[in-house]
């Protein structure tokens, strides 16, 4: 019979939680920086989507690395969202959403950008003679027509997360209980002798999850498009 | 009483636009690639021009001085050619979307009078993807007549239509001019411009080349709508 262990227990909710954090907390910011690479022009905007990108092309272990200098315990910024907020990522289950976050946010931005740019900008100019200003624009008309993109995006950012291995571990380690997600829990279990039954049942959860939020966002999608047009 | 002196460049080509609109309609009528659609986008606030200005009623709208208020405070109705209805909303929504956003009171009387004027009501639930071109574009003036603005803008707003579908809107275009308000019919079909205008604006090559009233078309004009 299939059971877990409680140890696999606390990696999978564990690792369900630093993923659904690092997707949400992403998603304004990647909407926000998605709607200025689709829709504006500015001195500098390659270098902004530069930035993006790079943590899709980076090794992932020296993202882990720089996340380590900047938002470690003594980092710049770290020890300035530890001292104003109290914010601490350093071997934390929030640093572990912070570097998974950052792994996904380029799929995020990507997916939302494509989606915003295949907005008419027609309709949002209807929109302005209408009398929206240009945030009310936004809120009626583009992000409600890009929302299948946006799903499509979280669920690329979700999945990142949820597999997300090297920054993570660089940046805060493999501590069962705090910081030791899925992957790094079926790394660890290969390690000692006797864990590749724990390893198995890790895998199959992993398949099991990647899957619902597959044929879940497909659906959403789906249901979305249909909203748009027509029915 | 809408007065336009306005200057662009568009690349290769450029606007040169100083004309006067009374109350009534007030046709800008021209060959396609004229410069008529560019114009009312000035009015519109949707384009920027590089000289000159624009104003409304009295109020300055657009003065290349230092003056240039954003469509959405504008009060300008704008019908367009492709119609533009929002694909997300219900055409009930669409009707209402103007008036919400310029956060106007709701007004159940007038709603039911246009909706009545253009025959909409059985369309009230649908969502545009499901409506035929002439459904489309009598929901495009209703939804642009309900924010109540003080001048109107049609740009070509039967070109995109058959024949059979231009007859069945034009009537409504004919009632739309006793709602008392000022508009501009942008065309090049020298005899709907006929019908509906006033006031005639020729527009040649982003130029005003005359002004005057229905007699300044020829009616031999091939283009005329039969």
């Amino acid at each position: 019979m299939f059971s877990l262990s409680p140890d696999e227990w606390t990696a999978v909710l564990l690792s369900l939680r630093i993923a659904v954090v690092a997707t949400l907390v992403a998603l304004p910011f990647g909407i926000a920086i998605a709607w200025t690479l689709a829709r504006k022009d500015f001195w500098g905007k390659a270098l902004l989507d530069g930035v993006v990108h790079l943590p899709l092309v980076l090794p992932p272990v020296v993202t882990g690395y720089l996340l380590l200098i900047w938002f470690g315990r003594r980092g710049p910024i770290g020890s300035f969202l530890a001292d104003t907020f109290g914010i601490v990522f350093s071997f934390r289950w929030t640093g572990a959403a912070l570097a998974c976050g950052v792994m996904g946010f380029p799929l995020l931005v990507r997916a939302i950008r494509l989606s915003i740019e295949a907005v008419d900008a027609r309709l949002e100019d209807a929109s302005r003679t209408l009398g929206a200003s240009p945030f009310r624009v936004f809120l009626t008309v583009t992000l409600p027509l890009a929302l299948p993109g946006i799903i499509a995006g979280m669920v690329l950012c979700f999945a990142k997360a949820l597999g997300e291995f090297g920054a993570t571990i660089t940046f805060v380690s493999n501590i069962p209980g705090e910081t030791q997600t899925l992957s790094t829990a079926i790394y660890t279990y290969l390690q000692v002798p006797g864990g590749d039954a724990s390893a198995a049942r890790l895998v199959v959860v992993a398949i099991v999850i990647s899957l619902i939020a597959l044929v879940s966002s497909e659906w959403l999608a789906r249901r979305a498009g249909t909203r748009l047009h027509g029915g | 009483m809408l007065v336009v002196d306005v200057e662009k460049r568009l690349g290769e080509f450029s606007i040169a636009a100083k004309f006067e609109a009374a109350d009534g309609v007030t046709a800008l009528f021209g060959p396609s690639g004229s410069g008529k659609t560019s114009i009312i986008n000035m009015v519109a606030g949707l384009v920027t021009p590089d000289r000159g200005r624009i104003l409304c009623n009295g109020t300055l709208l657009f003065d290349s001085a230092g003056q240039n208020q954003p469509p959405h405070r504008r009060h300008i109705g704008y019908v367009f050619q492709d119609g533009r209805l929002f694909p997300h909303m219900t055409v009930a929504q669409n009707l209402d979307y103007g008036r919400r956003m310029y956060r106007l009171p709701a007004d159940p009387a007038a709603r039911s009078r246009v909706v009545d004027m253009l025959d909409v009501a059985h369309l009230l639930a649908r969502r545009p993807g499901k409506l035929s071109g002439g459904e489309r574009q009598r929901v495009a003036i209703g939804r642009a007549l309900l924010m109540r603005p003080r001048l109107l803008l049609l740009d070509e707003p039967l070109a995109s239509l058959d024949t059979a579908r231009k007859r069945e809107i034009f009537p409504y275009l004919l009632r739309l001019r006793d709602e008392a308000i000022p508009m501009i019919y942008v065309s090049h079909h020298a005899a709907e411009v006929k019908r509906v205008a006033n006031t005639i604006v020729r527009i040649e090559s982003g130029r005003v080349i005359s002004i005057g009233g229905p007699e300044i078309i020829d009616t031999a004009d091939p283009n005329a709508l039969r």
